[in-house]
């Protein structure tokens, strides 16, 4: 049931799936694989998600989780033979996975766009970034240049550059690194997308500038009513910005559930390490911070079983099952799941005791 | 804790008007026996030059402008500000990777200010850095045992048994395995490299460490462990650390007191607690709003403080108080008057006309 078509500008049959009829975003056991010269690089290895719309996703791991392949995976840029890619992607009721690229190729930057982590190696350095955003508008929409570049303008307006007029001529290096990221936001809502996948948009920034940005992202998409993905190892800006979490550990999901869920009633030892192991300016300081034991593993020689548990301190009440069998994503409270050996009694009552309850 | 002497009559500020040459208002370094370190009016600008086959000047990057502060043996003070505040170049400065334009640098008690290279060099046992980058920071040409090994060399200390069993002591004291002592550094992962920097760092036993965002390149869960070893290691060794960052969280964790800096100025210096609690100056008062919390449920609570645009360039730094063209409280006397660093209470310098958190007169 493939959905290329000769014509691309007819409309193709869609593949249809009734139980993806109100979500966004639907990912199913989304498995993207590299082949390597060392071995066979699992970067994603079966992620399963939903994203409504309106709502914020905030994808959170470390190095080596998976969350950057798999906003790209989303967006279809992982193209040709350096990898294989399986699973569905469903974006509103069309799968993408096994769609024609020409399709996605319409899809993106019009149905889901991308914000980048630099903006400044994102951005071409030649051209100037009205014409960066009217590029983007036109290959979508049939308008003339001048409407176009209204538009473009109209965009910098809204994301809070001053004297948008003036400046939709400027090149990339004439902007600071903070209203760099806003053009790259007003590229990325140019053509209102339904979906917008930010990776790391404020790593690269100063924190007062990053609480700018945060903020504008917040609020447009309450504007534009977009559902935003938003992809980070910051626990801080996730809490800040995200309905719901995803926590990835070695292309797995470990643990998904609402904010509030995760930050109070995390249910998965990956998640309770980190938030153990930073240093959080709302509480009292602690003489010492509890790092997680160990080093994210390598993505060819996964461990097997729980990908976690050489790192975890809980092997031992899971009866040898973390050494052997890959944990299920099964629900541990309504709407709350994690990918853990552990039942849900267990993991509330390790939670108060012995990592919540510190002096 | 340790007291604050730098708290001293240590102020440093020189206006804009008076000469880049370390002399001003209260400019005396401090002489708090305890102070391992002091600078006063620390100046440094880096000169813009046009023309092909005669350069002229034509303006100066201030990335540092008159800064002073002292550390006492054993203490932990960190330098916290945005990109452009100056904080890099003023730990290149103590480390005298760079020559001062103006000011003074005084090491246990002696200026090492415009000490030459030759003179500078046994003191390099003394005061080193360990750098930001774990990736750019190591030869990737030269083996772990090569790297640890080298203050050795370059130093001609002799060892009681050997450079190589040193070094194998050195990477037992970071937590690495000594049988690691002829692998190359790519075979290592980032929080790795930073420990094989921190030993090589820790070779001859300096009194003073200046760590330029000794975490910041490091994922999360490595950062603790990062952050723990260098806690132990002050208990261990008698360190006195100079934390350069930009994550707050992290230098509250590890801080005894902490310099917010701001376009080469220095702006509040108080001691952690103080600081972190009872923020004086509009800028870290805006800096400390704008962190992200791990905590849902406090974010419909909070009021952030939103600072408009971006910082301007240090090339042209705004006249008299830097931070007013940002500021809220921005009246015309911000406009005109450069703030002194003056103390507002025990350990507790500002420089503000007006101060947050402070009852009024």
């Amino acid at each position: 049931m493939a959905a290329d078509t000769a014509d691309p500008a007819a409309e193709p049959p869609l593949r249809t799936d009734p139980g993806a009829a109100s979500a966004l975003l639907v990912v199913r056991d989304l498995r993207i694989h590299f082949p390597t010269d060392d071995g066979l690089v699992k970067a994603v290895d079966g992620l399963s998600f939903t994203l409504e719309r309106g709502r914020t996703l905030g994808i959170v791991g470390e190095s080596g989780s998976g969350k950057s392949v798999t906003s790209l995976g989303i967006l279809g840029l992982h193209q040709g033979a350096s990898a294989r890619v399986s699973g569905e992607i469903w974006l509103d009721g069309e799968e993408l996975v096994t769609a024609d690229p020409a399709r996605v190729r319409q899809l993106r930057g019009n149905k889901m766009a991308m914000i980048f982590q630099d903006p400044l190696s994102s951005l071409h350095p030649y051209y100037t970034v009205g014409n960066q955003i009217i590029e983007a508008y036109r290959v979508h929409n049939k308008v003339t240049r001048q409407a176009a570049r209204r538009h473009a303008i109209d965009m910098l307006d809204r994301v809070g550059i001053p004297q948008p007029a003036a400046r939709v001529d400027d090149y990339p290096h004439q902007f600071s690194g903070g209203m760099r990221q806003r053009v790259m936001i007003a590229m990325a809502l140019s053509c209102d997308p339904g979906l917008l996948i930010a990776d790391e948009p404020t790593t690269a920034l100063d924190v007062t500038v990053q609480a700018q940005i945060l903020d504008l992202i917040s609020d447009l998409q309450t504007e534009f009513g977009s559902a935003v993905i938003i992809i980070t190892h910051d626990l801080g800006v996730v809490a800040e910005l995200s309905d719901d979490i995803l926590v990835m550990y070695a292309g797995k999901a470990a643990e998904y559930g609402s904010a509030e869920d995760v930050f109070d009633q995390p249910g998965h030892p990956y998640t309770w390490g980190l938030l153990a192991s930073m240093p959080r300016l709302d509480r009292d300081r602690d003489e010492r911070l509890l790092p997680i034991k160990g080093t994210p593993p390598s993505l060819i020689n996964v461990p097997a079983g729980c990908a976690f548990h050489p790192r975890c301190g809980y092997t031992d009440l899971t009866g040898g099952r973390s050494a052997t069998q890959v944990p299920e994503l099964r629900e541990i409270a309504p709407g709350h799941l994690a990918a853990c050996h552990l039942t849900a009694d267990q993991q509330r009552t390790i939670w108060a005791e012995q990592i919540k309850a510190k002096p | 804790m340790v007291a604050a002497p730098g708290a001293v009559g240590n102020t440093g500020d020189i206006t804009g008007a008076r000469p880049a040459d370390g002399t001003g208002l209260g400019g005396r370094p401090s002489r708090s026996p305890d102070a391992l370190l002091t600078v006063t009016g620390l100046t440094k600008h880096f000169p813009v030059t046009r023309g092909i086959i005669v350069r002229r000047r034509v303006g100066a990057v201030q990335a540092v402008d008159g800064i002073g502060f002292s550390v006492a043996t054993g203490e932990t003070l960190g330098l916290v500000g945005e990109s452009g505040c100056g904080k890099t170049t003023t730990g290149r400065l103590l480390t005298r990777l760079l020559e001062p334009t103006g000011g003074t640098i005084t090491f246990d008690g002696r200026d090492i200010t415009h000490l030459s290279m030759g003179r500078m060099r046994p003191l390099r046992r003394d005061i080193q850095m360990i750098f930001q980058d774990p990736y750019s920071s190591l030869n990737p040409r030269h083996t772990v045992g090569g790297i640890v090994g080298a203050p050795f060399r370059l130093q001609h200390v002799k060892t009681d048994r050997g450079i190589k069993r040193s070094v194998q002591e050195l990477l037992e004291l970071v937590g690495l395995n000594p049988e690691h002592y002829n692998r190359y550094p790519h075979e290592f992962s980032g929080g790795q490299r930073q420990r094989i920097g921190i030993a090589r760092t820790l070779a001859l036993r300096p009194r003073l460490i200046v760590a330029d965002e000794p975490v910041s390149a490091l994922d999360v869960s490595i950062q603790a462990q990062v952050i723990n070893l260098l806690e132990d290691l002050q208990g261990e060794l008698g360190l006195t650390y100079v934390v350069i960052a930009h994550d707050l969280s992290v230098v509250r964790h590890i801080c005894d007191r902490v310099a917010v800096m701001y376009l080469g100025k220095l702006v509040e210096l108080a001691g952690r607690d103080q600081l972190y609690g009872l923020p004086r100056h509009p800028y870290t008062v805006a800096l400390l709003s704008a962190v992200p919390v791990p905590e849902p449920a406090r974010r419909r609570e909070r009021m952030r403080i939103r600072l408009t645009g971006d910082v301007p360039s240090p090339l042209n730094p705004p006249p008299a108080c830097r931070f007013h063209t940002r500021c809220w409280k921005a009246q015309e006397v911000c406009r005109t008057e450069e703030p002194p660093l003056a103390e507002l209470a025990p350990g507790h310098q500002v420089a503000c006309h007006f101060p947050e958190n402070t009852p009024g007169p």
